[in-house]
């Protein structure tokens, strides 16, 4: 198959896959507590089902999906609802939000997996609710709810092309890489599942090619599965690779929109874990309460790779891993390009959490002493957008947002390739992100102060209009009553005069 | 367990400008020794004068900005700036040459304009052009090449003629020369043809005795530039691109009255410049195609320096002024940016 090349990336990036590659997936044990953020995806936060004291089971849904982009959470172990309050959730920013906490009764029971008819028998929206009541979302980092993705009423035009991104480009995480070794054959029935439901023309799953072992697992299940329309692919181990974007135009030479998805070209990507949910939930009748994480990096005694309970505490995870080493400096949920540190073990995983790093430090920079950017271009060179980040740092750190914007700030995809190659040791991509939320709030207080503008104009207008309708009313109720009460008088003289007429002498009585 | 958190990426940077500017130091060497080997001693004085005056200079006005000294300071951009001077400026200079050169370069074209990364000029260059218009004649003592050295030299004469400036005008005469870029200029003035004014032994086998084999070592440390990714081709590519196009295209319709597009690229600072000057990061073009443009508008404007204009070398004219279009360029040749049209 033909290949295409992106612009850029970071091709000698050191992988750091062997040291969690090898390792096959182990079964975490049930925590004591499990918590569920109830917004774990993009979109709204689901609102819960259940209220402090119930007891639920593994596969029970205890919050619901509300309003569209949104998706329903599922408990990942029997047990009593302890809490509904505010927890630590994984955050960049150390945020608490509402979470659901669940104390575990250790029975693990379980909700008897809802029977499927084949899927074959299913309609594209049967699937697609199915898969939304699963509480499937983007399992690769992005925690898109997937239903959205495939619905194909929400699609400018048809799709022609699904893309199963397998190429795991951030270092150090090999959770999907085990998922492909280990359960080949089930991601490939999802796949199956996928193409039913999208009507799609081929498959493409993609694998980078410094996992020859798992691009030969996948290549056995598609020859097994003989299904002409799958092609398994490797693909050139280049960071950032695996980024939606660059996949397209890896595998099809075409190019996303800016401000637009892959289905506005005919294609839609998914996630190799996301696959492996969607089997689960089509086939197994099993909605997502696990998920594949690598747990590694110099910081931990043991990395493994884990089938964990979505909600379980990192700690939790740390202790399988037989604690910490003396190196730990950092944890990172993620990698190291686009992972986010964390303050402390206490919190949750999540659905979108796929690797939990820690660091030692050398793995992870603890300050860098950034020096003046001596403009060498290296960034640009490195872009996997064509952007060009020297210029965009320098509008960002002026604050010249809209120069920033114009030059296309909002493309950027954050993932760090122009920051590691920086010669000057720039934070780059950390002007980019508070650049683009300024640009966010100041988007948005415009659209703010439209409203308020139109809403005063609005009331102006109600108001003059309404001054103007009182006037005319109370002049013709002036008028009316000044004509009522000129009549009155009027009939009040002739009213009197009769009787005076009539009875001429009660006057004078 | 707290921890500490920061943003990412993570990942050690991989780069600093300390190891770059370290990397150019390095492929300097092979023009340093060359040179050293044709014009005498008098090449390694110039570096020494513009390395300690550059440096005090840095380092007073890292002070006088309220700068950290230490981390700028071993940056070695300084280290660049002066020792690209003193291979410009000729091997015979009186000792306040070097010295009131690298001053302008670090005080005035450097950190007058904010310090690394925001001076708009090449900093070196500036300095050559500021002595080349206000020195001209200290500016032409080059020393003749080891292979036309007749008298020889000792070192008490180089010491007197660089830092006294008493020794006797004959040997000053018996010992320099002007460069075959000079001698071409002046000689085609005086409606002399190329093939008259190349048989002197000036110009030696390829493009100048001498000169040929700096201009090599030259081009061999810009080899190692690009193999360790330090500069990008563009650059230097187009400014030899650029000389070589028009002095070709002179070269063919005038034979008789243009010097080669071979002598152009090897007998003055062609190669110099296009590896190791042009190729300053801070005042170059960012985008790859406008490299590629500022890179061939310099070759082109020293070729029309050369050849019609007041100075035998271009090559720092040229940088200054095109330094001056890189806003433009970098406007007008910005990349595609992913999933736009």
């Amino acid at each position: 198959m033909k290949l295409w090349r992106f612009n850029g990336g970071l091709p000698s990036l050191a992988e750091h896959k062997n040291e969690s590659t090898h390792l096959p997936i182990e079964i975490a044990p049930v925590p004591n507590h499990l918590v569920y953020p109830l917004r774990q995806h993009i979109g709204n936060a689901a609102t819960a089902l259940v209220k402090v004291g119930d007891y639920v089971l593994r596969g029970q849904k205890i919050a619901d999906a509300q309003g569209l982009i949104s998706a329903p959470i599922h408990a990942a172990s029997s047990g009593t609802v302890s809490q509904i309050a505010d927890h630590l959730i994984p955050h960049p920013s150390g945020f608490s939000a509402p979470s659901i906490s669940i104390k575990t009764d250790g029975l693990d029971k379980e909700l008897a997996p809802s029977s499927q008819p084949d899927f074959r028998q299913l309609s594209a929206a049967d699937l697609v609710s199915l898969i939304r009541e699963a509480g499937i979302v983007g399992l690769g980092g992005a925690a898109f709810p997937t239903a959205i993705k495939l619905d194909n009423q929400s699609k400018s035009r048809r799709i022609d092309t699904l893309i199963l991104n397998g190429a795991e480009c951030e270092p150090y995480i090999s959770c999907d890489d085990r998922l492909l070794k280990e359960r080949a054959d089930k991601v490939i029935e999802g796949v199956n599942v996928l193409l039913h439901l999208l009507g799609a023309k081929r498959a493409i799953l993609a694998i980078e090619d410094n996992v020859p072992s798992t691009f030969k697992a996948i290549q056995t299940a598609v020859d097994k599965n003989n299904n002409p329309v799958i092609n398994a692919v490797q693909i050139p181990t280049i960071y950032p690779t695996g980024g939606e974007k660059q996949l397209v135009q890896t595998l099809t030479g075409k190019e996303v929109p800016s401000g637009g998805i892959p289905a506005d070209i005919g294609i839609v990507s998914i996630n190799v874990g996301t696959v492996y949910a969607v089997q689960q939930a089509v086939i197994e009748g099993k909605p997502l309460t696990s998920r594949i994480i690598t747990v590694t990096g110099e910081g931990v005694t043991t990395p493994r790779n884990l089938e964990v309970r979505i909600g379980t505490p990192i700690s939790t995870l740390i202790d399988v891993c037989n604690g910490y080493t003396q190196y730990a400096e950092r944890l990172i949920m993620g990698g190291p390009m686009m992972g986010f540190a964390l303050m402390n073990d206490e919190i949750p995983v999540v659905k979108a959490s796929n690797c939990i790093l820690v660091a030692s430090k050398h793995e992870a920079v603890t300050e860098k002493q950034a020096m003046p950017c001596i403009r060498c271009g290296l960034c640009a060179s490195a872009c996997p957008v064509s952007l060009l980040p020297q210029q965009l740092y320098w509008f960002s750190r002026s604050e010249q947002l809209e120069k920033a914007e114009k030059i296309n700030l909002l493309d950027c995809i954050e993932c760090g390739c122009c920051d590691v190659v920086c010669p000057s040791h720039i934070p780059l991509v950390q002007h980019f992100r508070y650049a683009k939320s300024a640009l966010k709030v100041q988007h948005h207080e415009k659209h703010l102060s439209n409203i308020a503008r139109e809403r005063f104009e609005a009331r102006e207008d109600r108001l003059t209009k309404e001054k103007a309708e009182r006037a005319e009313k109370s002049r013709i109720k002036k008028a009316a009553l000044k004509e009522k009460s000129a009549k009155e008088t009027i009939d009040a003289a002739i009213n009197r005069a009769k009787a005076k007429k009539q009875n001429p002498t009660e006057g004078e009585g | 367990m707290h921890f500490l958190t920061s943003n990412a990426p993570f990942i050690a940077p991989q780069n600093s400008v300390q190891r770059m500017m370290f990397w150019v130091l390095i492929a300097l060497l092979p023009g340093v020794i060359t040179m050293i080997w044709q014009f005498g001693y008098g090449v390694l004085f110039n570096i020494i004068i513009c390395l300690t005056t550059a440096l005090t200079a840095e380092a007073l006005m890292l002070r006088l900005r309220g700068r950290p000294i230490l981390p700028f300071m071993s940056d070695l951009s300084a280290v660049v700036t002066a020792l690209l001077l003193a291979l410009a400026l000729p091997t015979l200079a009186p000792w306040w040459i070097p010295f009131i050169g690298a001053l302008i370069a670090i005080v005035i074209a450097k950190h007058l304009y904010g310090g690394l990364g925001y001076n708009p000029f090449n900093p070196a260059m500036v300095a050559f052009a500021v002595l080349m218009v206000s020195f001209p004649k200290s500016m032409t003592v080059w020393m003749l090449p080891h292979a036309l050295q007749v008298d020889s030299v000792t070192f008490s004469d180089l010491i007197s003629i660089i830092f006294q400036q008493q020794a006797n005008p004959e040997l000053i005469d018996a010992i320099t020369a002007a460069t075959p870029l000079d001698t071409m200029k002046t000689q085609l003035g005086l409606n002399q043809t190329i093939d008259e004014i190349r048989s002197a032994s000036l110009f030696g086998s390829i493009a100048g005795t001498g000169w040929q084999w700096v201009s090599i070592a030259f081009l061999l440390g810009g080899c190692l530039l690009l193999a360790k990714k330090i500069i990008s081709w563009h650059i230097p590519a187009g400014l030899l691109a650029g000389l070589f196009v028009i002095s070709f295209i002179a070269y063919m319709s005038e034979p008789g009255l243009s010097p080669s597009p071979t002598f152009h690229l090897l007998s003055g600072g062609a190669m110099l410049g296009a590896f190791f000057i042009a190729t300053d990061p801070v005042t170059a073009a960012t985008t790859t195609k406008g490299r590629f443009i500022y890179g061939a508008l310099i070759g082109v404007l020293t070729y029309i320096i050369r050849t019609w204009g007041g100075y035998p070398e271009g090559i720092a004219f040229a940088v200054i002024l095109i330094n001056m279009t890189v806003p433009l360029i970098d406007h007008y040749t910005q990349p595609r940016v992913y999933g736009h049209k």
